[in-house]
């Protein structure tokens, strides 16, 4: 029978237990954050358990971390989360980047950019977009607090393998649209849930032709459709990316030939495929309370069909039948780990090179690393947002969750790189319109969105 | 964790159906590092009125079901989000059992996981356990399944892997510590890049 990548990569890892009942899986990396790991530590503490390994355990802080004056944390509870990592991290001798260190930034950036993030491999860690470290070829997906511990104990965790859902994306992506687009597509047109229950492998000619940094924009946000992980399959691009890396293996023509097993065998091996087109593709903007409320900018807002839709307009301020170009923009956000890495930063300053952004809209700029940050500032490409009249920040997860300083204010509309524009979801009454980073660039020039394909960029 | 074997207590009847865990432990509650604390914002909107000022009315306060630790409930009990914290909040309130119609599936092994047992029985057994007197002990048998209360016996169903873990106080790291040995084969078997 054909296998798909996602069952090669879970049947090598079974311990224990037999397909369609739960499982027990080896956990090759455990990635950390201070929100979601307290009460797992503590839940070691209680019963005298170590850490089993620390070597593939690795935590940073990046929810509550401040993006000015990152040691000043005023919220009193962020700053005993924060300092309850540190202190777990100091006492069960787990690998931190600590606030202000080198490597420190939002997880789900600092994993592949320190090699942590390997092909063939399982991933987990106590948040949803855990889902972007599968653009590597690996399983990767979120767990609840109870399963952070097991895993810290244990370095396993039980789980029933999810049924397979093949995303085939062919054609070239016409000029200004973007891997924030196809998946911002998918989702707009098969719902929010439609991977409920399912593991999604994206394939075909335009994720190949894809950088790496895009395929994790990809994956990052297919647990906005309820899929349980996204992944793509490792090729060269992934083996390059990977190479030098700070924990990348060092026998690395070993590893790639390892690697190079876990590939999907044909078609027939996924239960469902969804097929899209990408030339028909254009820049997707959200403009409701949840990921699925979005449409191609030339279009305008649906009819209401329920009462989600019904909450979603009043939620926004807007009606149905309206263009999002006539959307007064106030905000814009340039992060998050969907879309806060250098190449994203580079698109969005090239279009802001030489522009100023628009009269009365307040611009942050939030690397999702400092490691992004530093090479940024080498680059210049800092100068160009501060020049634009964009704020130039520290990394972490910044406005993309309303639990650090970083809010939008009530009631004002944010062009946003992140993945989520759930009510309040980057501070009370807050609406957000998610778009790729050249979209919001343009928006932010603008104060409304453009349609940028209409524009050279 | 605590075994659940033979456990006698008072109750609490509380027979709305779908009460839903943003119910159980209101948003506002989750930011926390430990897994206690969060009992007295149990049911937050229905016990206070406003801050640290309890409804009288309302069956958790009144002063003769104090000290209960059986939840007699209603249906598709523990619905919505997916917080861990509802059943952190119903144990350290003091339940270390409920009897519902039927659970939602993530809280279901949520409460497993926290070692609260979570049975389903029929609404006439639910209804003749919630007009107990306040002051009427019942006894949960959980090796026998039977609850016995004012002289009546009701037998439940429990999945025997989930009873074994309850009756022996076993948390699932428990469990799958006695895999270790397979876990070390497997760990000595893996592919090394360095
Ligand atoms: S950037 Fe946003 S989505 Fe990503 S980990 Fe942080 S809060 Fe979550």
């Amino acid at each position: 029978m054909s296998k798909t990548m996602i069952d090669k990569i879970w049947d090598q890892h079974v311990i224990e237990g037999t397909e369609g009942e739960p499982q027990l899986l080896y956990v090759d990396l455990h990635l950390l954050h201070e929100v979601t790991s307290p009460q797992a530590f503590e839940g070691l503490r209680e019963n005298n358990r170590p850490v089993r390994r620390t070597d593939r355990t690795f935590a940073t802080m990046d929810h509550n971390v401040p993006t000015v004056d990152i040691f000043n944390v005023k919220d009193m509870i962020s700053k005993r989360q924060i300092e309850t990592l540190a202190k777990n991290c100091e006492d069960f001798n787990v690998r931190l980047a600590d606030m202000g260190h080198a490597d420190q930034g939002i997880i789900h950036a600092i994993g592949p950019q320190l090699g942590l993030t390997q092909p063939g491999m399982i991933i987990v860690c106590g948040d949803s977009h855990t889902a972007t470290h599968g653009s590597f070829g690996s399983i990767a997906f979120g767990i609840g607090t109870s399963e952070v511990e097991h895993v810290l104990a244990t370095q396993t965790i039980w789980q029933t393998k999810p049924k397979k859902m093949g995303i085939r994306v062919h054609g070239k992506m016409p000029n200004g649209v973007f891997a924030k687009d196809v998946i911002m597509g998918i989702i707009a047109r098969e719902g929010v849930s439609f991977g409920t229950g399912y593991g999604v492998e994206f394939y075909g000619d335009t994720i190949r032709n894809m950088e790496m940094e895009e395929r994790m924009t990809l994956c990052n946000m297919a647990i906005e459709g309820g899929a349980k992980m996204g992944c793509v399959e490792s090729d060269q691009k992934t083996f390059d990316y990977v190479r030098g890396r700070k924990y990348a293996p060092k026998n690395m023509d070993k590893a790639i030939e390892y690697w190079k097993q876990f590939k999907t065998d044909d078609e027939s091996a996924f239960d469902k495929i969804i097929d899209l087109d990408a030339t028909q593709l254009a820049p997707f903007v959200s403009w409701g309370t949840n990921p699925g409320m979005a449409i191609p900018i030339d279009d305008v807002t649906p009819e209401i069909k329920n009462s989600d839709d019904k909450k979603a307009y009043d939620y926004v301020g807007l009606q149905p039948g309206t263009s999002l170009k006539d959307v007064d923009i106030k905000w814009a956000f340039f992060g998050s780990c969907t879309n806060g890495r250098l190449s994203d930063l580079k698109i969005a300053a090239s279009i802001l090179k030489g522009r100023h952004i628009a009269k009365g809209l307040t611009a942050w700029v939030v690397p999702a690393s400092r490691t992004i940050k530093e090479t940024a500032e080498k680059m210049g490409i800092d100068k160009i947002f501060k020049d634009a009249g964009c704020e130039w920040r520290e990394p972490g997860c910044s406005a993309c969750l309303g639990m650090n300083p970083d809010h939008v204010p009530a009631g004002v509309h944010c062009a946003s790189t992140s993945n989520r524009n759930f009510e309040g979801r980057q501070g009370a009454g807050s609406r957000t319109h998610l778009a790729s980073p050249a979209m919001v660039a343009a928006a932010a020039i603008h104060g409304h969105f453009i349609d940028i394909r209409e524009e050279a960029i | 964790m605590e075994k659940i074997t033979v456990f006698t207590s008072t109750s609490v009847p509380l027979m709305n159906d779908n009460i839903d865990t943003d119910q159980l432990i209101p948003k506002q509650f989750l930011k926390n590092i430990l897994k206690t604390g969060f009992g007295k914002n149990l049911l937050y909107d229905w016990r206070y009125i406003k801050p640290n000022v309890p409804n009288p009315d309302f069956i958790l306060n009144k002063p003769e079901r104090q000290g209960a630790q059986i939840l007699v409930t209603g249906d598709n009990f523990g619905c919505g989000s997916s917080r861990e914290h509802a059943v952190w909040a119903l144990k350290d309130y003091g339940f270390r059992v409920i009897i519902a119609g039927g659970y939602s599936d993530i809280f279901y092994m949520n409460s497993t996981k926290n070692g609260v047992l979570a049975i389903r029985m029929p609404k006439g057994q639910r209804e003749f356990l919630a007009q107990l007197p306040a002051d009427q002990e019942m006894t949960i048998d959980l090796i026998h399944q039977k609850v016995i209360a004012d002289g009546k016996e009701f037998s439940f169903d429990i999945d025997e892997k989930i009873k074994h873990k309850l009756v022996n106080g076993l948390d699932d790291i428990a469990i799958t510590m006695d895999y270790m040995d397979k876990i070390k084969a497997y760990e000595s078997k893996m592919p090394n890049f360095n």
